[in-house]
């Protein structure tokens, strides 16, 4: 029987004891003796967050293909569990083999969310591993940090060994070999990271040096170890229909966050939203085969038992056979008990006759993202929902019963007025105003429409890499601005408004196009007590602040400064395939309000078309009538 | 039609919830490939519950769920089939097929069925009761004279109020060895073969020291004793503070009454 690394006293004492002991369903079970490398996958947040996400399914069915390495897990212990370990020294341990973090070959840990970043010092402190890079032994794992943070990995340099810059299925094979061959020949810490700095994808922070200007923004990145490259070029899997499709997922125990099979449907995304670092960083667009989809449905529920399956892409109308899948999942496991659970898709005579499938009306809703309020802006955001599409997709859905709408928008987007926010409340109103115009005999009681607004935040290799955030001060401005805008509207009774906190999307701005310095902020931040910065309840701004003070940094540098066009960014030195130079042309045609067509409409001259496949090689010269119709 | 599972819950499964449990044996099912009923509408689920759901840190032999299937193979198949997707922890021992609805006087859920069960309650090693019950022996002598008082008397926390409960005529039955257990037992039940337990593969822990007692405690939705509950007040008894964290509760069997003879027979014995 495994034994597990708590005692019965502490599991009986914390929240939720199940985070802790492994032993779910699917858990891979080697015997870590017969291995050659030991490799920890960590995501830095709860477990219940950490087990619903596909990408560490993904690598730990990769790294686990391999005989010669066992692959384990770990999560942030909860505040109650890292409460308990600091007094009672006990140090953090993997799930699987229930053995401490420190004595493995590798450490991994993904970086969905700037918010993380205190979680991830936490994980390698309880882990005692030294915290800072340069302060680690031959004795200590090699930390690499994946994922989609790292297309600005500089705040968090300091604290790892490397990182692997793009998609997990292309270089792990080729990093865990080399590390075997140099662990053969006795290589020393120094030199097996020189041999990682020579594979594709990999930045080894310890071998790049960073200069600054008077005015303080980046002079330069250069590199000062012969094996390191100039440019670090993002990894790009091509042949998603071939392998690596995690078909036996882990099922916790306790309710995930995302508790259902989730089929990964594409990768990438032709719209060219300027806003949306997902949208360029994973260009190109690259779609998996309806036969090979159908195929894992099939085997990921029956290895899961799942009760619910759900697609995962970040445009799924977008993809070319999604009639058809969606179909077949419906006819083939919807008698089964199987939900489908839908992604937001565009409103059209198909997801109406989809979502009246598998949703029950009265209580189902339905998503728009028009992240703009008036055209204008939406132009400049070069996001295709039109108003006409909002208004006419409503009132299809009133017709068919519906009567709950959620509208999702974002505050802050460059050029931003007072009548696009005004626009806002304007659009919700004129949705209510449709279902008005049914008569009330044919109604379904009233109408319900939530807008929430999120803050804008600037991220790396977007067009709006350049672009000014707006201040804290701004943002409750513009809320309140809106609040009473709301309030004028004729049916503002039926119209509720949801708002993001001012504060933590500040911090992520900061994080986001921050450089190297910001990493003692965050140690200190850390140090004071900073943890969970994602959840509400533990955000305590103060902190930061008091952190910024002490080491002198006016981080209102990183978010509220126009970027001047010649400007080096920290990021500067990742290759993601999309130039700098088309990013700077479409940041212009985003200030003159000029649209940019979509991947399958033409070819924008990206840069992405290096990668020698997906949309950018296929012909959709034939498909002019679907484009037509699906402009959002 | 109406099938009864019993399992075992052992290791590191005892910090799986109740409610966590009946989610696993969901997916456990589809896993397994069994042909479930489903309840109708949008969001169709499995009709599953259990006698009486365990507290967290508790493990068991004698674990019931019951389920409505459409169709199914004989229960030895589905024994194995079940158990070939079980993950460490949990161990299907038993499946038996119930009368249906029609030919039950009324729906009987096996949680009204549930009057008694039999724990096994063991000093974890590494913890001490107190300085006067260090050994086996003290441990038992003074168990025998916490039971010879007239009452025992514990608060028993509602939810509006605290009241004197006396739980001495909820002990029907305390044993120290396992032949003793069993003797006992014997006595209780409608006949011989009407307990489906199987002491010799139990997979309940084994502690060095070796004190430990057995219970018999009245279970259900009418009248409930924790085996934590009857500890606690032996410590009252002896005045020595309670730690929770020191015994390990191992369920052993879950009972019903016979309505006629009030006799004892196990859940997996009946037919409803």
């Amino acid at each position: 029987m495994r034994k597990l690394a708590l005692s019965d006293e502490i599991l009986l004492s914390v929240e939720k004891p199940a985070r802790y002991i492994g032993g779910e369903v699917n858990m891979q079970v080697k015997n870590p003796k017969e291995v050659d490398i030991r490799f920890c996958m960590c995501f830095p947040d709860v477990y219940e967050i950490g087990m619903s996400h596909l990408g560490i399914q993904i690598l730990y069915d990769i790294l686990n293909r391999r005989e010669d390495t066992y692959c384990e897990r770990v999560y942030s212990p909860w505040v109650d569990l890292d409460k308990i370990m600091r007094e009672k020294n006990i140090p953090l341990f993997a799930l699987e083999s229930q053995d401490p973090v420190k004595d493995f070959d590798f450490l991994g840990i993904t970086l969905q969310y700037e918010m993380c970043y205190t979680n991830v010092l936490q994980i390698l402190e309880l882990s005692r591993i030294p915290i800072y890079a340069k302060d680690r032994t031959e004795e200590h794992p090699l930390v690499i940090g994946g994922g989609p943070c790292t297309y600005n990995p500089e705040p968090i340099a300091d604290f790892f060994d490397f990182f692997y810059i793009g998609e997990g299925e292309t270089a792990y094979n080729e990093i865990l070999d080399t590390y075997k061959e140099c662990k053969k020949q006795g290589k020393s810490r120094k030199e097996i990271l020189e041999h990682m700095a020579r594979i594709e994808g990999m930045y080894v922070p310890a071998f790049y040096d960073v200069s600054y200007n008077d005015d303080g923004t980046v002079k330069s990145i250069v590199k000062n170890n012969p094996n390191a490259p100039d440019k670090v070029k993002k990894q790009v899997e091509m042949k998603l229909s071939e392998s690596y499709y995690p078909t036996k997922p882990l099922v916790p125990f306790i309710k995930a966050t995302q508790d259902r099979v989730v089929l990964e449907i594409q990768r990438g995304c032709i719209r060219g939203c300027r806003f949306c670092q997902a949208g360029m960083i994973y260009r190109p667009t690259r779609e998996r085969d309806l036969e090979y989809l159908k195929q894992c449905a099939y085997e990921m529920l029956k290895s899961t038992g799942h009760d619910e399956i759900s697609l995962s892409s970040l445009s799924s109308s977008d993809y070319s056979h999604l009639h058809e899948l969606v179909y077949f999942l419906i006819d083939e496991f919807g008698s089964k008990g199987v939900n489908i659970s839908l992604p937001s898709l565009r409103i059209d005579a198909f997801s109406l006759d989809v979502m009246s499938k598998v949703q029950d009306i009265r209580k189902s809703s339905l998503t728009f993202a028009p992240e703009a309020g008036s055209q204008r802006l939406r132009d400049v955001i070069n996001k295709g929902l039109t108003e006409e599409d909002i208004l006419s997709g409503a009132s299809k859905a009133f017709q068919s019963g519906w009567n709950r709408v959620k509208l999702y928008f974002m505050m802050g987007l460059p050029t931003e007025t007072e009548e696009d926010i005004e626009g806002i409340a304007i659009l919700a109103d004129k949705i209510a105003r449709k279902y008005y115009e049914i008569p009330k005999d044919q109604r379904n009681g009233k109408v319900s429409i939530v807008a929430s607004t999120s803050f804008f935040v600037p991220k790396p290799f977007t067009p709006f890499q350049w672009a000014r955030m707006n201040t804290s001060e701004e943002y409750l401005e513009k809320q309140h601005l809106l609040r009473n805008k709301i309030n004028e509207q004729l049916n503002r009774k039926s119209i509720k408004y949801n708002w993001h906190e001012a504060d933590l999307s500040e911090l992520e701005g900061v994080f986001a196009r921050g450089d190297r310095r910001i990493g003692k902020v965050l140690y200190d931040a850390y140090k004071s007590g900073c943890l969970y910065d994602s959840w509400s309840e533990f955000f305590d701004f103060d902190r930061w602040l008091k952190a910024f003070e002490d080491n002198g940094i006016d981080y209102r540098f990183y978010t509220c400064r126009e970027r001047d066009e010649e400007e080096v960014f920290p990021w500067d030195f990742i290759d993601t395939g999309v130039t700098k130079k088309f990013l700077l042309r479409e940041y212009k045609n985003a200030k003159a309000e000029k649209v940019t067509l979509n991947c399958k409409q033409s070819c924008t001259g990206c840069g992405a078309k290096v990668f020698g496949g997906g949309v950018c090689f296929i012909d959709h010269a034939g498909l002019k009538e679907v484009t037509n119709e699906s402009t959002n | 039609m109406k099938v009864r599972i019993k399992f075992q819950k052992y290791g590191a499964m005892k910090f799986i919830g109740h409610l966590d449990v009946l989610r696993y044996f969901q997916k456990a099912f589809r896993r397994a490939g069994f042909d479930s009923e489903y309840t109708k509408g949008f969001n169709p689920h499995q009709i599953m519950s259990f006698a009486a759901p365990l507290g967290l840190g508790i493990t068991s032999d004698g674990e019931y769920l019951d389920a409505e299937l459409v169709t199914s193979d004989e229960p030895k198949v589905m024994i194995e089939r079940l158990n070939a997707v079980m993950t460490e922890g949990f161990h299907i021992t038993g499946f038996r097929f119930l009368k249906d609805r029609e030919e039950n006087q009324k729906a009987v859920t096996a949680m009204s069925l549930v009057a008694s069960a039999d724990y096994m309650v063991s000093l974890k090693d590494g913890y001490e009761i107190g300085d006067k019950v260090q050994v086996k022996e003290e441990f038992q002598k003074a168990f025998c004279e916490f039971l010879a008082q007239e009452r025992i008397e514990i608060d028993k926390k509602t939810k509006k109020s605290e009241k004197q409960v006396d739980i001495k005529p909820m002990i029907s039955l305390v044993a120290f060895e396992e032949k003793e257990y069993q003797d006992k037992l014997n006595q209780m039940l409608k006949t011989e073969n009407t307990c489906g337990y199987d002491l010799q593969n139990s997979v309940a822990d084994q502690f060095d020291n070796g004190i430990r007692v057995f219970l018999q405690l009245d279970t259900g939705s009418a009248v409930n004793l924790k085996p934590e509950l009857v500890m606690e007040a032996f410590y009252n008894y002896l005045d020595v503070p309670f730690n929770k964290f020191a015994w390990q509760v191992h369920r052993i069997e879950i009972y019903t009454r016979d309505a006629e003879d009030g006799k004892l027979i196990a859940l997996d014995q009946l037919e409803r």
